[in-house]
């Protein structure tokens, strides 16, 4: 926790095959992350909608997290492809919302990756205490 | 008195004769017949709430106004349909959205948002003024412009070319920076509280601008500051959309246009046409583009056939048909380009055509264009690669 006391909520879509399966080996190898995410496992990265994100956002997440499978591991051939390309114009639509981008972020991380899954979670809460609370949150931040 | 038969007094349901001529003019019932307006306006005279506020076909509804020169009681359907989804709302029914909802739930971040917006990164040569009596209402293109691209929509070309063409006449419009969503689709959503902050919020920021008139290049959001924002907001502006103000500077001493060879046919977008009554102003700049022909599809003006889908809510098969209908329409005048005036007719239009199984339906490809992009290219401001 740093001085202010923020600790920013983060909603992560981790794919059933890689990125889910990576977040359970860090728990089973004991792998500490902090508690700031809630991970919500999808089938596929390319079936998370734009919608999942701006509702996230809307109910006021400090960041949102699409973890999926490296390019070409994807169980369905190509979901993460498609993934990236919503992430992309996703990304134009909160610049243009006035947002930083980075609260919306995407990771490509295996089912053998337990410790990157824990690093990034771990990273990506710093730099959102960094960034403060998301000026869509209706609640102050604690 | 409840909350159905407020709705029902307002929008003069209590009339209705159940003589069925809007469902005979509902596009919609043509393609789906379980849905019929009349029967919805019947549930509500009945008081079946519950059953109401549940229908799917609620919100199947285009709002596209066909139905209210017909009725002879006067009923305003389209108003009872947006009351009745207010009510809807409330019961926790919110339709089956486009997009799953994306671009009503922007509409709702734009509301609740407390940081500055970054929607005008497009601006290039055109010219705008930081004070000025003319303010350019820019719309959600620049949201409409990553959502589209894909199927080949360039959703900024409207807000561009107007601006072009303000130029040309001569003025430079303010355009503002932190401008928010007009609230057109959450207030035919049943969104009335989002709508209500919205509009709130572009009154106060257009008021302390100080602007005597603010021009559109969006149809819906020209018809939502004209008839909805009153009841909600005082905004003392002229508000003029750009075919009106093109066609009052036709000529010598305002703007001249430039030979444009093309055989042209125009959609009458349901908010500029049944809604607004304007239909001569876009075809007299047509008609005025040396080199243009201006051909009329069989259903025109007061008889024009909807895009097919409205604030963005309810796109199914139904939707497609009539999109497919129109286009073919269009097609079948021998017309090289499609003009519309509102971008969601654009959108529509041309996500109809790329949609998965159109190679295996009839060919429906036409060059779909707004009218701000021709008269561009008339005047010969148009962006480079559009000329």
């Amino acid at each position: 926790m740093n001085g202010n006391g923020f600790e920013p909520k983060i909603v992560a879509f981790t794919c059933n095959w890689c990125s889910y399966a990576a977040a359970d080996l860090a728990g089973t190898s004991r792998i500490h992350y902090p508690p700031n995410v809630r991970t919500v496992r999808v089938m596929c990265s390319g079936m998370v909608d734009p919608i999942f994100v701006l509702r996230a956002l809307e109910t006021g997440f400090d960041g949102v997290l699409i973890a999926g499978c490296h390019f070409g591991d994807c169980h369905y051939v190509s979901g993460n492809v498609k993934a990236q390309d919503r992430v992309e114009s996703l990304r134009k639509l909160l610049y243009t919302l006035g947002l930083e981008e980075e609260r919306l972020k995407l990771e490509w991380i295996s089912a053998a990756e337990g410790g990157i899954f824990a690093e990034t979670i771990e990273k990506y809460v710093d730099r959102l205490k960094e960034l403060g609370p998301s000026p869509f949150r209706k609640e102050p931040a604690a | 008195m409840t909350i159905l038969q407020e709705i029902a007094q307002e929008t003069k349901a209590f009339y209705c004769l159940e003589c069925g001529k809007c469902t005979g003019m509902c596009p919609v019932a043509r393609h789906d017949p379980s849905y019929s307006p009349r029967v919805l306006v019947e549930e509500a005279l009945m008081g079946l709430e519950g059953d109401l506020v549940h229908e799917r076909e609620l919100f199947s509804c285009l709002t596209c106004y066909a139905c209210n020169p017909k009725c002879p009681s006067d009923v305003d359907y389209p108003l009872f349909v947006q009351k009745a989804r207010a009510l809807a709302s409330t019961h926790g029914e919110h339709g089956a959205c486009a997009h799953s909802g994306s671009l009503q739930a922007l509409a709702r971040l734009m509301a609740g948002s407390t940081v500055e917006q970054r929607r005008l990164d497009w601006l290039s040569d055109e010219r705008v003024a930081d004070q000025s009596d003319v303010l350019f209402f820019v719309g959600c293109a620049p949201y409409f412009e990553p959502l589209f691209e894909d199927i080949g929509v360039d959703a900024l070309q409207p807000a561009k070319g107007s601006l072009k063409i303000l130029n040309s006449l001569g003025i430079e419009p303010m355009v503002l920076g932190d401008e928010k969503c007009c609230g057109h689709d959450l207030l035919w959503t049943g969104d009335t509280e989002g709508f209500e902050q919205l509009a709130k919020q572009n009154a106060a920021m257009i008021e302390k601008t100080g602007a005597k008139k603010i021009v559109f290049s969006c149809a819906e959001c020209y018809r939502t500051f004209k008839e909805d924002y009153p009841k909600y907001a005082s905004l003392d502006c002229e508000l003029q959309h750009v075919s009106e103000l093109v066609a009052d500077n036709i000529g010598d001493d305002g703007l001249r246009f430039g030979e444009v060879e093309k055989k042209v046919t125009y959609h009458d977008p349901c908010r500029l046409g049944r809604h607004l009554g304007i239909y001569d102003a876009p075809r007299n700049v047509l008609q005025a583009i040396p080199g243009m022909e201006l051909v009329e599809m069989d259903r025109n003006r007061e008889e024009s056939l909807c895009c097919g889908t409205s604030a963005f809510t309810n796109c199914d098969a139904c939707s497609k048909q009539i999109r497919v209908e129109r286009l073919l329409e269009a097609k079948s005048t021998g017309a090289d380009v499609l003009v519309t005036t509102c971008p969601k007719c654009q959108i529509h239009f041309k996500c109809a055509m790329v949609s998965k199984g159109s190679e295996r339906g009839p060919d429906v490809e036409i060059t779909v264009m707004d009218l701000v992009e021709l008269v561009a290219s008339a005047l010969g401001v148009a962006d480079e690669q559009r000329r």
